[in-house]
């Protein structure tokens, strides 16, 4: 094994990427085209040893790597993995490769630039993730919106530019002002930005707590998303080809929650303990609020959006139940196994309506109907993914979502029977689209000419099918990498700075 | 005077500069239109020697010439240096652009190299007489090449605006020179300090004089209340020109205001600072919202500038060495960003047509990708997104005045850096998102693409590993600041 596994997960796609970029025009996209599965291929076989060779007794990081990196700003390039971000590495290479297959042949317009994104884009998240310097971290955070605001604004729907310029704005407002904490941390933390020595600080002021709160709830909220400042996600979502849909969902918003819990929960958890009444609160209101906002939706899309913003609810939820000044354990691995399995069902959910997408052109749930006569090969994994999105027991979906409500009656019952009400508003929204979509009559005459997956699509269907299942299944596997990570969080958080 | 003492080489890349010019000037007498490329050629040699040059006389300390009017230190030799490179890639990248327009004359290379020469005098200046001297040469340079274009009235037009504003400026800083030499008898700035350091000089007469030193530098580097010169003269100018005034002056103006205000005043650091921080918050909040208003790209990038200059001066305002070399790395990576956003903007137009709206970058990736990704890295350079060297050129300032408890002004300067996203992704959306309009091909001379290419992926080599060169700011101001 070589000792530099996660500047291997890292720099391998991005590398990738440049080489598919380098391929130049469309005339040799299959040339683009192979390369980027080679690349992303790479990119998960390099990230698997992250996971298999995991000690999971062994507290704090591991795979650490750690260099001087610009010395006069006093930034470092230092990486490292715990039980909680080894997962989301993992679970990112495995997405682009999904995404670099689900974009085969459906991109015929610039095919090295979209591929190129999507790899580079893959290698900076990783970045993030295995980031333990802030500058560093923050130089991957916001390197990834260059890539996803082209891959909205190039190969997005008709609204694409509105989308994309949204999405960057919105984001960049978030992360700005977490620049701000970051370099008065620096000053406190005695002139360094590794993220350990912010969250060693023995004193922070509670004012000052406050305000450092403020600046990473804003860039991380925005992120999540959480109501209300989730509006971008479903213009972006909507307007993204079908890949930057999955990767919006299964990666780019798990971002945002890693952030609570790497930066906001352990560097200020006195401001976050004082304040978690109102995240719950919000918490509260993407899950019931927006899950009703999904059920009248009429765009597939639209309604897989908000479902996720429903989902991550769930996800800050978990994370901001308090007893005393102790997190809930049961509701921060809920919330964590919650992420895993939302990166696997959004994925498909957005793969199979590209899936359908790509065949009708339309995104609309009245364009559909009966669809199960032509496709069932199509309508059986859909159905899968459906019933996880909606919760069901023995599918990834369900688990999450039970732990978190586990630790929600710990807490407190009224809370837990709020957030419970997205089992059913999930499986109505849910469930409702599907009937109307896949079943009943044969509803107009492009349905009736559809074609049932090929293997490409097909491949791509059964990994995911098989990931939502083994996740219901034996959440063990993943459980048991993050445990100790959590307790030592939690542990953490529970030592008061004041 | 005593002839033992006189050591001129603190100047020897000067004089090889001022004897290479006159060179040029003669010769070019001689040769026709055709063969222009001769002057052209040895202006580029002439730029090399005098980079090999101060490369070689480089001393980690600081020595005087001209009776101490002269200095010679190592941020000095880092500027001219940096000078040399950016006045010699502004040649290459007008060179197509100045033919097509009859503009490729030995004027053209002559009022460069003396605007140039200009400009070292300012960075090396000691004196009020030689820091004057030195903008002047620069400042009559540019106006005349701006109105080398005679045939066209709008040149001429923002020659002539900018020739009036300029001399308004200059007089502004002169009234405050002669206030300054009242109060303290003395034009050296080491003499100055001193004088202030004592407390012997007059208090409101200083004030005074140190108002109008701001006012006038304020103008020079086109900051709020006193830009109104920058979209004018930018818009105006052939873009040729608009470079020339945009890169390498702007170098040679942070110098020149370190000069006068952290090594002749930096005992009044309490009462620039006040200023400075209006003037900076203000070039930023107007800048960059003015530029959002902008279709004209020369107008966007001209207030462009004008935010930058309010981060730039941001460094100043913290009154520490790092504010002070987080402002000169600022001030290095601005003008590499620049010379790559109007290298693109020049290598587009051609004979007839200025490429100069945004309309006109419309399709651009669809044109000619490699242009429109030079041109992205520019823009998010611009806009200070990682992993760019922009950002470290924000993150540096933004530290340095953290590290004074200005945290207000730390998040004044990002909020107005959010604002300055909107028209960079506006151009990156013309260029990916829009259908072309204009699709005729875009050649660009060999050398200049050549030269472009490592210029834009310079941004982001040093967005990657930006160390060596912010070590080299760090230091440069180290030991510039000590030793005077």
């Amino acid at each position: 094994m070589f000792a530099n596994t996660l500047s291997l997960v890292i720099w391998t796609p991005i590398v990738a990427g440049l080489l598919v970029l380098a391929t130049g025009g469309d005339q040799r996209a299959m040339l683009a085209r192979w390369l980027a599965v080679a690349g992303a291929l790479a990119g998960f076989v390099v990230s698997l040893p992250l996971f298999t060779q995991f000690n999971n007794l062994h507290g704090g990081m591991q795979f650490v790597e750690q260099m001087p990196w610009i010395k006069s700003l006093g930034i470092n390039y230092h990486l490292g993995v715990d039980g909680i971000s080894m997962l989301f590495i993992v679970l990112n290479s495995f997405t682009t490769l999904m995404v670099v297959l689900a974009g085969w042949e459906v991109i015929q317009k610039r095919t090295a630039q979209y591929m190129a994104a999507f790899l580079i884009m893959s290698g900076l998240i990783n970045g993030a993730f295995a980031a333990l310097d802030a500058i560093l971290f923050y130089v991957f955070f916001e390197g990834m919106l260059i890539p996803m605001y082209l891959i909205i604004g190039v190969w997005g729907g008709p609204r694409r530019v509105y989308a994309s310029v949204k999405f960057f704005l919105y984001t960049l407002l978030g992360s700005l002002l977490m620049l701000v904490a970051f370099i008065y941390l620096y000053f406190q933390a005695g002139k360094t930005f590794e993220i350990e020595a912010f969250q060693a600080l023995a004193k922070i002021p509670r004012d000052v707590q406050i305000l450092l709160f403020i600046a990473f709830f804003l860039s991380f909220a925005v992120k999540v998303p959480m109501w209300p400042v989730h509006t971008w996600l479903p213009d972006a979502h909507v307007e993204a080809p079908t890949g930057g849909s999955m990767v919006l969902a299964a990666i780019t918003l798990k971002i945002g929650a890693y952030g609570f819990l790497r930066f906001a929960l352990p560097i200020v958890p006195d401001a976050a303990l004082q304040l978690s009444p109102v995240i719950v609160a919000m918490s509260l209101v993407a899950v019931v609020y927006i899950g009703l906002v999904a059920l009248v939706q009429t765009d597939m899309k639209k309604l897989v959006a908000y479902s996720s913003i429903s989902h991550m609810g769930f996800v800050t939820l978990g994370m901001f139940l308090f007893t005393g000044s102790n997190q809930n354990v049961w509701a921060v691995e809920g919330a964590l196994v919650q992420m895993v399995s939302h990166g696997f069902v959004s994925a498909a959910m957005f793969f199979c309506i590209g899936v359908m997408y790509d065949r009708v052109h339309s995104r609309n749930i009245a364009d559909y109907g009966g669809v199960a006569n032509k496709m069932p090969i199509f309508a059986a994994f859909m159905m899968l993914f459906a019933m996880a999105n909606s919760g069901l027991p023995a599918t990834s979906g369900f688990v999450g979502e039970f732990m978190v409500i586990m630790g929600a009656v710990q807490v407190n019952f009224w809370v837990a029977a709020l957030a419970a009400t997205t089992l059913i508003f999930g499986a109505a929204y849910t469930l409702w689209m599907y009937k109307r979509v896949i079943f009943g009559e044969v509803g107009n005459h492009h349905v009736a000419e559809l074609t049932d997956v090929n293997k490409r699509e097909f491949l791509v269907l059964a990994i995911l099918a098989i990931a939502v299942l083994g996740m219901g299944l034996y959440p063990q596997a993943f459980v048991e990498k993050m445990h100790l990570s959590v307790n030592d969080l939690i542990a953490h958080v529970a030592i008061s700075k004041l | 005077m005593n002839w033992a003492d006189l050591n001129l080489m603190p100047a020897l890349p000067e004089m090889f500069l001022l004897g290479a010019l006159l060179v040029i000037l003669m010769l070019d007498l001689f040769i026709s239109d055709a063969k222009r490329v001769i002057t052209y050629s040895l202006s580029l040699v002439t730029l090399a020697v005098c980079a090999f040059l101060q490369i070689n006389t480089f001393e980690p300390f600081a020595s005087y010439t001209f009776s101490g009017m002269f200095i010679d230190d190592p941020m000095s030799d880092i500027v001219k240096v940096a000078m040399y490179g950016v006045t010699a890639t502004v040649l290459v990248y007008t060179r197509q652009y100045a033919t097509d327009r009859g503009l490729f004359k030995g004027e053209y290379f002559t009022l460069s190299l003396f605007a140039l020469l200009g400009m070292n005098f300012m960075v090396s200046a000691s004196n009020f007489v030689s820091l004057y001297l030195g903008l002047e040469l620069l400042s009559l340079s540019l106006y005349s090449l701006i109105a080398l274009q005679r045939d066209s009235a709008r040149a001429t037009e923002s020659a002539m605006k900018y020739f009036v504003l300029g001399a308004l400026a200059s007089g502004l800083l002169l009234y405050g020179m002669s206030m300054l030499y009242g109060a303290t008898g003395s034009l050296d700035l080491a003499l100055i300090a001193k004088s202030i350091a004592s407390g012997s000089a007059n208090q409101t007469l200083l004030v005074f004089g140190l108002v109008f030193i701001v006012a006038g530098l304020a103008f020079k580097l086109g900051a709020v209340p006193f830009h109104m010169w920058v979209p004018d003269v930018y818009h105006g100018a052939p873009t040729a020109l608009t470079l020339m005034i945009g890169a390498a002056p702007k170098l040679a103006a942070f110098v020149f205001v370190v000069r006068i205000l952290v090594q002749g005043l930096g005992g009044m650091v309490a009462d620039w600072q006040g200023m400075l921080a209006i003037i900076a918050v203000l070039s930023m909040a107007i800048g960059n919202i003015t530029a959002i208003a902008q279709t004209n790209l020369k107008r966007m990038l001209a207030y462009s500038t004008i935010s930058h200059m309010g981060f730039l001066l941001l460094g100043l305002i913290a009154g520490t060495p790092e504010g002070y070399s987080a402002a000169m790395f600022y001030a290095i990576v601005y003008v590499l960003t620049t010379l790559v956003g109007f290298g693109i903007l020049l290598g587009l137009s051609r004979a007839g047509f200025e490429c100069e709206t945004l309309d006109d970058l419309k399709g651009l990736n669809s044109r000619n990708s490699w242009y429109a990704l030079l041109m992205l890295l520019a823009l998010f350079s611009m806009a200070g997104i990682p992993p760019l060297a922009g950002f470290y050129a924000k993150f540096a300032v933004i530290q340095a005045i953290v590290n004074v408890n200005l945290v207000w002004l730390a998040v004044v300067a990002v909020l107005m850096s959010l604002i300055g996203a909107f028209y960079y992704l506006r151009a990156v959306k013309a260029m990916y998102f829009d259908d072309v309009q204009d699709n005729s091909p875009i050649s660009m001379a060999g050398d200049m693409k050549l030269v472009l290419s490592i210029n834009a992926i310079a941004l982001l080599v040093l967005g990657v590993m930006p160390e060596r060169l912010v070590a080299m700011c760090v230091q440069a101001m180290k030991l510039s600041l000590t030793t005077l």
